[in-house]
């Protein structure tokens, strides 16, 4: 019936809806009105302009950060710093939104180059280390995201922070540093095609270029990597320092794409994110785009919900957790799979 | 006088769904309280069977008594259970625990929620000392010395009620005085009732302390002897004969200007032990040479200095006018060397890229495959095309994973990757193993093909019918130095060379060097 | 300066060093035992949060703090094991499945007190319990030590008893010899017939335990209710410590205490106007400048192994 090499397509639109029955069960549960909310959850995102553009606008750091995991898991690198780096980038490009002046062309692309190289030199860091003397790069990335994140907060509180605001965020950032907006009636800015134009370099880098080439088989078989000659070392560093620029660009682009102040005191959680897309992208830099929409939409479908309804947005937590669950379980559905490889291969005893 | 064997393995076959026939109708019966050794070549599929007696595996086929009671092991547990122990080639120790916590790990013995370690280290002494196998409980197994290590693993098979004992290559990692002692423990065992099976391709070893041996080639048995009746020569002759003889018409190639230069090369591991010994000789154009051993005497050392991968070795490995002792695997290859690696899981494939992803990999730094900074997918397309065809490999396309395939298609794609490099030297290390008859057949073709075109070749192998019927000139090597050098491999017997092989007969210095053309 | 210094060492001072590292060496002992046994469990965290939690909730509808502490820990311990099911059953990465962990806790915890409470990130309307501080006699009134020791929440105490309590299931017990023998050679383990996914499984649901433990003092004992994502990072500092102690329980403990000082120091220093965010970072920077010194002393001691035998040769 199906091609064993369609499974993985398959199983992953098993985990999707398996996780949208579970919405709809604890909606189910909760919801004095179960159809009308599920309904909300469904639909209310593409019902209106602005709905359909808090789902686009939502998509576009999730695009980044997911693009900078994918990169990092396809060379078999468990690097989770993605959160730091976002936070730490999105100050960098503060300040400079802040205190520099320069016109409206330069001053964004000055602002989000320096927060990306800004994420590429630090995502070096433990990239180096692991190259080097294989320091576990999970570790060390998690430390990472809390030092970055302390740093960061430190100068928001005595660097940045406007007191005469009424929340705790920097002074304001000048007009011309923010990003326009593209499609009117909506929030979406010129993150968008940056974030677009990312993934299509990536997905070119990836695969159509040598050094692409280098990093999927170093990814693959490292020992089948070092024999045909590929420095592996360099090829680690250089993801890093790509993923970081990456998670860089993202957290500034987010920054001057959708505030005018920078008012975060808590990692926003992105970068954890990034590791649910490339999850459900299946480590493949053109998937993201899909994987980033389809988390957006449930994401704001879920607020939406909480809104408009008494079902609080936060369930959506619950829903993800088990997407990760599911989809990362190679032996969800594995016998299916065995049973279809033999078919196949026809043995069929 | 009958009396039923302790063990017995009837008609046992076992098939892998690779498809491998490792094990083919083989009957193997022991009898209490002998000492059985069972030899036979790498691949000859000893440790097959010795994996379905311990439980790790299952047969396809055949039946297995104990006692003359049927039964079915499906895990080793079982065979724990039922008084079967293995000491394996490899330690399973944990360094950081003392002698004592790995020989009752498992077993603890308790004194309320605790570990009696009092009683433990009686019932170790009161083991030790009825079987004179002397350690220190309470030392630490990361300090032991080999032999020592090996005596813990004896005890922790005893502790657990072994009747049977499973030794695998245990001589391997000993030094001499530790065999004699190993011996006079098998000796002691024996005496208190254990029967022993002991693997081995050690000959002499084999024919001092065994009762009898069981000889397997190429997934059969070749019968069963008593040791005391059968001599070391004739045992060889069991193990290395051959079986399919494929006949190639290589015609005559007189050799050029030689390309590969090794001399005195030497090199001791961590441990001091020497494991290449001036090893010397000379490959040139349109050459075969052939490297023939039993593995474990230092092909595998001798294949890591020429590709990088022994930085501590000492002497000189030239290619043309360049050096290559000592210089990373892309230096060497730059130099124009290729190189089919024995074990092509590890290295020679990534099992989850496609099969053009794992053919470019010497070509996709090239300026033809090159656009700019785009690869140039046209040609990866073709080239992949056009050696699927050429190699008869059997797949979907140059799309499919590689990890798909079978051993054998596998394996072509790998000669095939090598050989279009167009090398100056190729090394090939046990190119067919694991491979079916056509696919050998092609593989053997190729390499004639490349020594017509003038390429310098190495051929290791420990399969006999393929050195002998593709190499031009042989050495065999024993204990990490060569111990014969045949010239013009047409007039070496099977005979001969099995001898070689074994240690037996070897040749003098002078006429090993001979190897060496200037 | 002197005002610091007399901060820094008054007994009040060392009092809130052990009252601030609780929660702290709980998380180290729950990653310590899963590291034990050769998995990683970052869902620490997580767990933290979903047990501080249930222990609001229940202590809130049952009057008892005690039932609270003890649903609480069946909460944690089902985390876990819900995460070794996975994991072993189905092969989840366990890395993936401890965000998954931290993942659902985050976003959950806040719903399910909704649903409970109405409440939105915080139990203000529950009237939850704490756990009693103990005062013990004799003990209290030693000078200097007293001050220091007496008085503290009753899950710190068990805190330091359940270090001891591990260092000697580790050391003397044959589910401690079995558990280490998993995470050091897990063949080795195998071939005598230790069920090492069991041995995993059990070893993860000690981790669960741990945290929950960890988790319950935060609303019932550090802070008397739950808000949203109170643990703070603290599931990570635990991480961070039991990789500075080494895998080894002494260690673990040592640089739980360490951490906890820098946290406690941090509000010290807010004298001398050093900001409390950048000391907040220091047991972080410590953790990868440790992980980075054993890494580089790793290599060269291999290379010193390797120059000796070679000059023992020649």
């Amino acid at each position: 019936m199906f091609r064993a090499s369609q499974f993985e397509k398959i199983r992953t639109v098993a985990v999707i809806l398996i996780s949208l029955l579970l919405t709809f069960l604890i909606i189910a549960i909760i919801s004095k009105d179960p159809v009308g909310t599920i309904m909300i959850f469904l639909f209310e995102p593409i019902n209106s302009v602005a709905h359909i553009g808090n789902v686009i606008e939502m998509s576009i750091p999730l695009m980044f950060t997911g693009l900078s995991v994918v990169l990092l898991f396809r060379t078999n690198l468990f690097n989770l710093g993605a959160e730091g780096l976002f936070y730490f980038s999105g100050i960098v490009a503060s300040t400079i939104a802040i205190h520099a002046t320069l016109s409206s062309w330069l001053h964004p692309g000055v602002a989000i180059f320096a927060g990306a190289v800004t994420g590429a030199l630090l995502s070096a860091i433990p990239g180096y280390f692991k190259a080097k003397w294989n320091v576990n790069e999970l570790v060390s990335s998690l430390m990472f995201n809390s030092i970055l994140f302390g740093v960061g907060l430190y100068l928001l509180n005595y660097k940045l922070r406007d007191t005469q605001a009424f929340i705790n965020a920097s002074y304001k950032f000048q007009k011309t540093a923010l990003l326009d907006n593209i499609i009117p009636g909506t929030r979406i800015h010129t993150g968008l095609i940056l974030a677009l134009l990312c993934i299509f370099a990536v997905h070119y880098y990836m695969y159509k270029t040598k050094w692409g080439y280098e990093l999927r088989m170093t990814g693959s078989n490292r020992a089948f990597a070092e024999y045909s000659g590929i420095n592996t070392t360099k090829v680690i560093i250089t993801v890093h320092l790509i993923a970081g620029f990456l998670a860089g660009m993202g957290g500034s682009v987010e920054v001057l794409g959708m505030y005018s102040r920078f008012q975060w005191t808590s990692l926003p959680g992105y970068g954890m994110d990034g590791a649910l897309v490339a999850l459900l992208a299946k480590n493949n830099p053109l998937s993201v785009i899909g994987a980033s929409l389809f988390l957006a939409y449930i994401r704001i479908g879920a607020d939406l919900m909480a809104r408009m309804s008494d079902v609080p947005s936060e369930m959506i937590s619950i829903v993800q957790a088990v997407i990760i669950l599911l989809i990362s379980a190679e032996q969800f559905l594995k016998f299916w799979k065995t049973r279809m490889l033999l078919k196949e291969a026809g043995i069929r005893d | 006088m009958e009396s039923t064997p302790l063990l017995e393995m009837r008609n046992i076959t076992k098939v892998y769904p690779n498809g491998v026939v490792a094990n083919s109708n083989v009957n193997f019966s022991l009898d209490e309280g002998e000492i059985h050794a069972i030899v036979g070549e790498n691949g000859a599929g000893k440790s097959t069977l010795m994996k379905m007696i311990f439980g790790m595996e299952e047969p396809s086929e055949g039946e297995m008594l104990l006692a003359g009671q049927k039964v079915r092991f499906m895990s080793p547990q079982d065979a724990i259970d039922n008084g079967i122990g293995m000491v394996h080639q490899h330690f399973m120790l944990v360094p950081s625990f003392t002698v004592v916590q790995n020989i009752i790990l498992g077993m603890e013995p308790t004194k309320g929620i605790n570990i009696n370690y009092k009683e433990a280290v009686r019932l170790t002494e009161e083991l030790s000392k009825k079987y004179n196998l002397a350690i220190d409980p309470l030392a630490k197994v990361e300090e032991l010395s080999v032999g020592m290590k090996q005596k813990v693993e004896i005890l922790k098979v005893l502790i657990r009620g072994a009747k049977i004992l499973i030794l695998d290559e245990p001589t391997a990692v000993l030094t001499p005085q530790e065999t004699e002692e190993l011996f006079r423990e098998l000796k002691a065992l024996k005496r208190e009732g254990h029967t022993i099976v002991f693997i081995s391709h050690k000959l002499k070893e084999v024919k001092e302390i065994c009762d009898r041996i069981t000889i397997m080639r190429a997934g059969k048995t070749e019968g069963v002897h008593e040791t005391a009746l059968v001599s070391e020569q004739e045992i060889s002759r069991l193990m290395v004969g051959r079986d399919v003889v494929l006949k190639y018409d290589k015609g005559t190639r007189e050799p050029g200007a030689a390309v590969l230069r090794v001399d005195n090369l030497s090199y001791k591991n961590e441990d001091g032990k020497p494991l290449l010994r001036n090893i010397g000789f000379t490959i040139r154009e349109g050459e075969i040479v052939g490297i023939a051993g039993v593995e474990g005497n230092g092909q595998a050392e001798l294949v890591n200095a020429l590709t990088g991968n022994l930085p501590d070795a000492q002497g000189t490995v030239a290619v043309g006018e360049h050096t290559i002792l000592g210089h990373s695997i892309k230096q060497i290859r730059d130099v124009g060397v290729s190189y089919i690696p024995e074990d092509r899981m590890r290295q020679g494939v990534a099992k989850d890229a496609s099969i053009s992803d794992n053919l470019m990999s010497m070509f996709y730094r090239m300026k033809a495959w090159n656009k700019g900074l785009t690869l140039n997918k046209k040609k990866i397309i073709q080239f992949s095309e056009e050696q699927i065809e050429r190699y008869k490999v059997r797949c979907k396309g140059p799309a499919q994973p590689i990890g798909m395939l079978s051993g054998g298609n596998m394996q072509k794609v790998v000669v095939a990757r090598e050989c279009e490099a167009d090398p100056k030297l190729l090394i090939a290390e046990q190119p067919t193993r694991g491979v079916d008859i056509g696919a050998a057949q092609l593989i053997h073709q190729r390499l004639l093909e490349m020594r017509e075109d003038g390429c310098a070749i190495l051929l290791l192998s420990a399969d006999l019918n393929e050195i002998l019927e593709v190499s031009d000139s042989l050495l065999v090597m024993y204990n990490g130095q060569f111990v014969a050098y045949y010239p013009d491999v047409r007039q070496v017997t099977e005979e001969d060379l099995g001898f070689a092989m074994l240690g037996l007969n070897v040749q003098s210095e002078a006429e090993v060097r001979r190897a060496i053309h200037v | 300066m002197t005002n610091f210094f007399n901060i820094l060492f008054s007994t009040d001072f060392a009092f809130s060093v052990l009252r601030v590292m609780t929660p702290i060496l709980f998380a180290a002992l729950g990653a310590l035992i899963s590291n034990k046994a050769g998995i990683v469990n970052i869902g620490l965290e997580g767990t933290m949060l979903v047990s501080a939690l249930t222990g609001v909730i229940v202590s809130a509808y049952t009057g008892s703090a005690w039932i609270g502490l003890l649903l609480a820990v069946l909460a944690g311990v089902m985390i876990a094991a819900l995460l070794g099911f996975f994991t072993l059953k189905f092969k989840t990465h366990i890395i993936l499945g401890g965000i998954a962990v931290n993942m659902f806790a985050s976003g959950g915890t806040v719903f399910i007190l909704y649903l409970v409470s109405g409440d939105k990130g915080a139990s203000t309307s529950l009237k939850s319990m704490t756990l009693p501080s103990l005062h013990i006699p004799l003990l209290q009134d030693i000078p200097v030590l007293g001050p220091i020791l007496s008085g503290h929440n009753v899950l710190t105490y068990v805190s330091l008893l359940c270090v001891a309590g591990l260092y000697y299931m580790l050391a003397k017990t044959p589910l401690g010899l079995q558990i280490r023998s998993v995470g050091e050679n897990p063949q080795a383990a195998q071939s005598v017939g230790v069920r090492v996914n069991r041995i995993q499984f059990i070893s993860l649901l000690i981790s669960g335990f741990f945290a929950a433990l960890g988790g319950a003092y935060m609303s019932m004992g550090y802070l008397s209710l739950f808000t949203r994502d109170m643990t703070a990072g603290r599931g990570w500092i635990g991480i961070a410590a039991e990789a500075v102690g080494r895998s080894t329980t002494i260690g673990t403990f040592l640089s739980s205490m360490l951490f906890g000082a820098a946290d406690a120091l941090a509000n010290a220093l807010q004298v001398l106007k050093i900001p409390a965010e950048l000391v907040g970072t220091t047991p972080y920077v410590v953790t990868v400048i440790g992980l980075v010194v054993y890494a580089v002393t790793e290599v060269k001691m291999k290379k010193r192994k390797l120059a000796k035998t070679k000059a023992s040769r020649s």
